[in-house]
């Protein structure tokens, strides 16, 4: 959500200045910045304008006017070239529909031009609406998502059928329309009702064909992920039957790495927190047989000062496992927007931290001398029988 | 000591008869289900105290349960039990009307504990969930619509992050200088808002995290 917004083509403060940009423009950039001020797509207005030119040379006025009042916009070093193959483009369109107005005298201006206004913006909005981008965009806003773009559609295609019509009828050619409209629509009705059934197989049978095809393509990922790994491990478990912490410790493993499979978002663990965070919980898991549960809230990318908490917290939970006597261990990561934190618990023996003899390195060195060094901070909760927690904490880098 | 009736539905015989031997004397079965028909039908007949809930069966799952017996305006409580640990799964249920998440692995006495907590009408959370929690409601910057339910509070943000530190109640409880009843309430308030925010975030929220 928050990323589609930030995607917004640098959105307008809320009463910014009109300018004309120089990238990108076709004559003089007023469409285009425009089109910014509108949120539009600058293809609409200058199809507008196109539009607008046809009558009575309104569009040309009105893009002068425009020009004149409208600052451009500053840029640094050499101004980029005009889009020249679309003012042809534009031109070319120009002509045919001048052409057409011409012939059928739609260009004088007056209640004749009405038809084509109307059929103009009729195609506008489905032009709109047929570009990608522009719907997802409306899309992410909408409530009813499905219902909007339907009821816009819908309103395109009326206005471009009531401009037809208009047309037909402003000229005079309604009457004779009629005839040959008729028996189009008699025509086109009976083939649809003809191919109707055919069509709506088809839909359906292409759907069921793409469905089977991805529900096939992932029986085959599972059932190549479940031989891999675990069938591997069953067997395994099979041949050290005899030693019941080989076994423990092979299911704990097998189940911690299916369950990253099947629940856990796929990242990177050289460059994610909450990855490394769980990478490192599940090696140690591995290595000394004590389960570590780990949750984590947030993730952010990894840095220096992080790599160095990633380190302390190895050894907190080696610590937990070695000499806690607890059967699991929690470790809990945060991360907020000024500091990340790193609790590992366990519900152990505990210990009185002034015993600790000075040659020990585990907790002075590894762990509280090492956040010092790298400008974090840890903290050792402990009591004989009442379990161990340590508590790092390292500033984020803005 | 009251016992508590409890009901399990869950489509694995195995695992049910393995919660069965490990609950705790205060703990009645008094029956299984296996699909949601039979569970709507046994919840119906039986009236347990507590529902042990499992998130994946035939027919729709937990969820499909959850609508089906708390739409028809049952005051059963459920507690959901799963192996599930996706957030859509954990936060869905709850969404649902389930009084609380714990996966399967959760220890015998540990699980009597949840499902009697349950029965007076607590809220239980798991480490995880309560991290889903707080992640769910820490990741939009978006103004909230109801501020009294789309937020926490300060202090149910510190309850919510000692439990996913893994303490019990009672630790928590301890740590904080407040009572366990307190602790309860906290849960309960965070359960409610969880349950009853509007926020269409959670739910997109949950479902984005695996598309990541």
């Amino acid at each position: 959500m928050l990323s589609e917004m930030s995607e917004m083509p640098n959105a307008p403060a809320a009463y910014s200045r009109m300018v004309r940009p120089a990238t990108g423009r076709v004559v003089a950039g007023v469409a285009q910045g425009a089109a910014a001020q509108l949120r539009l797509d600058p293809v609409v207005l200058r199809l507008a304008f196109v539009l607008l030119t046809v009558v009575d040379g309104l569009g040309v006025v009105a893009y002068a006017a425009l020009w004149m009042f409208t600052p451009k916009e500053e840029v640094k070093g050499r101004e980029p070239a005009r889009e020249w193959g679309q003012l042809a483009a534009y031109g070319v369109l120009w002509l045919v529909l001048a052409g057409f107005a011409w012939m059928t005298g739609a260009s004088s201006g007056g209640f004749g031009t009405w038809p084509i206004a109307v059929g103009g913006i009729g195609a506008l909005i489905l032009w709109q609406q047929a570009d990608p981008g522009r719907r997802q965009r409306w899309m992410s806003g909408a409530v009813k998502q499905v219902s909007t773009t339907w009821v816009r559609t819908g309103i395109g295609a009326l206005l471009v059928v009531v401009g037809a019509i208009g047309f037909l009828a402003a000229s005079g050619e309604l009457a004779k329309a009629r005839t040959g409209l008729v028996f189009t629509a008699v025509v086109v009705g009976g083939m649809l009702m003809i191919a109707a059934p055919w069509l709506a197989t088809l839909v359906k049978e292409l759907q069921r064909e793409r469905t089977e095809r991805i529900r096939q393509e992932e029986r085959a990922e599972v059932a190549a992920h479940v031989h891999d790994s675990v069938l591997h491990t069953l067997t395994l478990i099979q041949r050290n039957a005899h030693d019941a912490r080989e076994v423990a410790r092979l299911a704990r493993s097998q189940e911690r790495e299916l369950r990253n499979w099947l629940y856990q978002p796929k990242q990177d663990a050289d460059a994610s927190l909450a990855a490394a965070v769980r990478r490192v919980a599940a090696e140690e898991e591995d290595a000394h047989g004590v389960q570590i549960e780990v949750v984590c809230v947030g993730d952010c990318e990894l840095n220096e000062g992080l790599v160095a908490l990633l380190h302390a917290a190895r050894q907190a939970m080696v610590n937990a496992c070695k000499y806690s006597g607890a059967p699991v261990v929690s470790v809990y990561a945060e991360v907020e927007p000024d500091e990340v934190t790193v609790f590992v618990r366990d519900r152990g023996k505990g210990f009185v931290l002034d015993d600790v003899p000075g040659d020990r390195m585990g907790i002075r060195q590894s762990i509280i001398g090492r956040m010092e060094r790298n400008g974090g901070s840890a903290r050792v909760r402990t009591e004989p029988g009442d379990g161990t927690e340590v508590m790092l904490t390292m500033k984020r880098e803005q | 000591m009251k016992t508590v009736r409890v009901l399990i539905v869950d489509d694995h015989r195995l695992f049910r008869s393995g919660v069965r031997a490990e609950l705790g004397p205060s703990i009645q079965v008094i029956g299984e289900a296996e699909d949601v028909e039979s569970a709507v039908t046994a919840i119906g007949e039986l009236q347990p105290d507590v529902v042990l809930l499992d998130v994946h069966m035939p027919g729709g799952g937990g969820q499909e349960v959850l609508r089906r017996v708390l739409g028809s305006g049952s005051q059963v409580r459920f507690l959901a039990l799963s192996v599930s640990d996706a957030a859509e799964d954990v936060i869905g249920v709850i969404r649902g009307g389930a009084r609380g998440y714990v996966t399967k692995t959760i220890s015998g006495a540990e699980l009597t504990d949840a499902i009697i907590r349950v029965s007076e009408g607590d809220a239980v959370f798991s480490p995880r969930l309560a991290g889903f929690v707080l992640d769910a409601f820490a990741s939009t910057e978006a103004p909230p619509i109801d501020p009294e339910l789309d937020s926490l509070t300060q202090r149910e943000r510190e309850v919510l992050r000692l439990i996913a530190r893994g303490y019990a109640y009672k630790e928590i409880a301890k740590e904080l200088f407040i009572s366990v009843k307190t602790v309860e309430t906290h849960v309960s308030s965070v359960l409610r808002k969880l349950q009853l925010s509007n926020r269409h975030e959670l739910s997109r929220w949950a479902t984005a995290r695996r598309l990541v």
